[in-house]
């Protein structure tokens, strides 16, 4: 084992961790929007609107992140007319074609837990709001919406560390993230089992991070 | 209880010893690590077998040796690791000779000239870049020293694609042609598939391996400016071998002089590359 080594790396891991994190948390930034917007569609009594919703989040959640990446990156680029359009200027940069896979993976997520969320909100604190003769629409902003968030807290907790775990796959994609550049260390030292454990060790620093944080919002926002 | 129990230490034990089998299995059979998606020097038919250059010098050369083979697949980012962790016990994979690898592992003789060149598409603006034929960074002469300026001067702020770990990568962040950006793929595949669809300006990488996609392909990638070699695009292709293995590396060094000798390199290498690249 090659202590020194874990040692003189550990600097430039958590500079890329830089790079996890900015992927991390604007794919749940945009994720999350996806998310509630699909979860309010699958809610709709419009059986097409309802379907579509519902397709879309079988589809991303139905295939493996690393292929939705691989469709968006390398796939999108081989279609030499999507090439012509000013979609080109987004999806020519690995960067944001990594987000919006993660974006819409995470989105597909997301939405199934608030939209089972919002199901179980139980009927009589709508109807409290009614009889105190508050508009539907406030209702919804007011007491659906916030409900259904504390409701999901623990499941989005979960989906928050996957998502972490998940950006590894940027690596796939050129980007030089945690798991990126670990490899490009293990590419010069020949030394993957130190720099892995470095960079798992990392991976474990935010999960713990992120439980916490989970945690602490469930609490503060308990029910009791 | 006590039975299962019985039963999983046993299940374990088997497994651990049967690891230990496999880990000391070779001693009467060669394994050979090579990539398969690096083609003309090593790749995989539509029918998933390993063909190529190497694919067929290593057979070549196990028949010298006198020795059962099996050549069996790595990832390239996972090469040297994996020989190192005794997945298998030769490197034949289109690997260069540098002082970098050699800190970690041998190499036999060189078998083969990796000629390195840059490719952009046609039509790109770094076509036409006035340089000689091709440049040996081992020697640092004037000419030399003009062209890498000339590099410098075009290939500056621009997305050079590269497979990662390898000399080309090496090369491009060694400060030679200036700050250019460096993109690395896992795979030269990819690479291929990044620059015809125009995020890399330009992709440096054995010239064969760009003549092969664009004949395949039919998409206009072109060859532009010096071929390189020497320096960090090291002393030709060998066969990676692990320090402690002196007897392995003696019997492929042997091997590699008969093969030469009977003309059997040459006549591999123009069958795969067109032209005589054994060294």
């Amino acid at each position: 084992m090659d202590i020194s080594l874990m040692i003189t790396s550990l600097p430039k891991l958590l500079s890329a961790t830089v790079v996890t994190l900015k992927l991390l948390s604007l794919s749940l930034f945009f994720g999350l929007f996806i998310g509630l917007l699909f979860a309010i569609l699958r809610l709709n009594k419009n059986i097409f609107i309802n379907k579509f919703a519902y397709g879309y989040s079988y589809v991303f959640r139905g295939t493996p992140l690393l292929v939705q990446i691989f469709i968006i990156y390398f796939g999108l680029g081989q279609i030499e007319y999507f090439r012509s359009t000013f979609l080109w200027v987004v999806f020519k940069e690995p960067y944001w074609c990594a987000i919006i896979a993660f974006a819409l993976n995470t989105g597909a997520y997301t939405s199934e837990i608030l939209r089972s969320a919002f199901q179980t909100i139980k009927p009589g604190i709508i109807e409290a709001g009614k009889s105190l003769g508050i508009s539907n629409k406030i209702i919804f902003y007011k007491i659906q919406i916030p409900v259904a968030i504390r409701q999901s807290l623990p499941a989005y907790g979960n989906e928050i560390i996957l998502m972490m775990k998940g950006t590894s796959l940027a690596s796939t994609v050129t980007l030089m993230d945690l798991t990126g550049v670990a490899k490009y260390i293990i590419s010069t030292t020949f030394k993957p089992i130190e720099v892995f454990i470095v960079a798992g060790g990392i991976y474990l620093f935010m999960t713990f991070i992120i439980h916490n944080l989970i945690k602490f919002l469930e609490k503060k926002y308990s029910f009791n | 209880m006590e039975g299962f129990m019985n039963i999983f230490k046993k299940t374990i034990l088997a497994v651990l010893v049967s690891f230990l089998l496999i880990g000391s299995s070779y001693a009467d059979k060669i394994k050979i690590g090579t990539e398969g998606a690096y083609p003309p020097w090593n790749s995989k038919d539509a029918s998933g077998k390993l063909i190529g250059f190497e694919v067929e010098l290593a057979w070549t050369l196990c028949r010298y040796i006198g020795s059962q083979c099996e050549i069996v697949e790595q990832d390239w980012d996972g090469m040297i690791p994996a020989l190192i962790m005794r997945k298998f016990d030769a490197i034949m994979a289109g690997m260069s000779i540098t002082a970098e690898r050699q800190k970690a592992i041998s190499f036999s003789q060189g078998y083969a000239d990796e000629v390195a060149s840059l490719a952009v598409m046609k039509g790109s603006s770094l076509e036409g870049m006035e340089t000689s034929e091709g440049i040996n960074l081992g020697k640092k002469t004037g000419a030399v020293k003009k062209d890498l300026k000339t590099l410098t001067a075009a290939l500056a702020g621009k997305t050079v694609c590269v497979q990662t770990a390898t000399i080309h990568q090496n090369f491009l962040e060694s400060g030679d042609v200036g700050k250019v950006n460096v993109r690395t793929y896992k795979t030269q595949d990819e690479v291929n598939l990044d620059l015809a669809a125009g995020r890399c300006d330009a992709a440096l990488a054995a010239a064969v391996a760009f003549s092969d996609y664009a004949e395949k392909s039919g998409k206009p990638v072109v060859l532009v400016g010096p071929t390189f070699s020497g320096g960090a695009f090291g002393n030709g292709v060998g066969v990676g071998i692990r320090k402690d293995d002196t007897q392995l590396l003696n019997a492929f060094n042997k091997a590699i002089n008969q093969a030469r000798k009977n003309g059997d390199i040459s006549r591999i290498a123009i069958k795969w590359f067109g032209f005589d690249a054994s060294m």
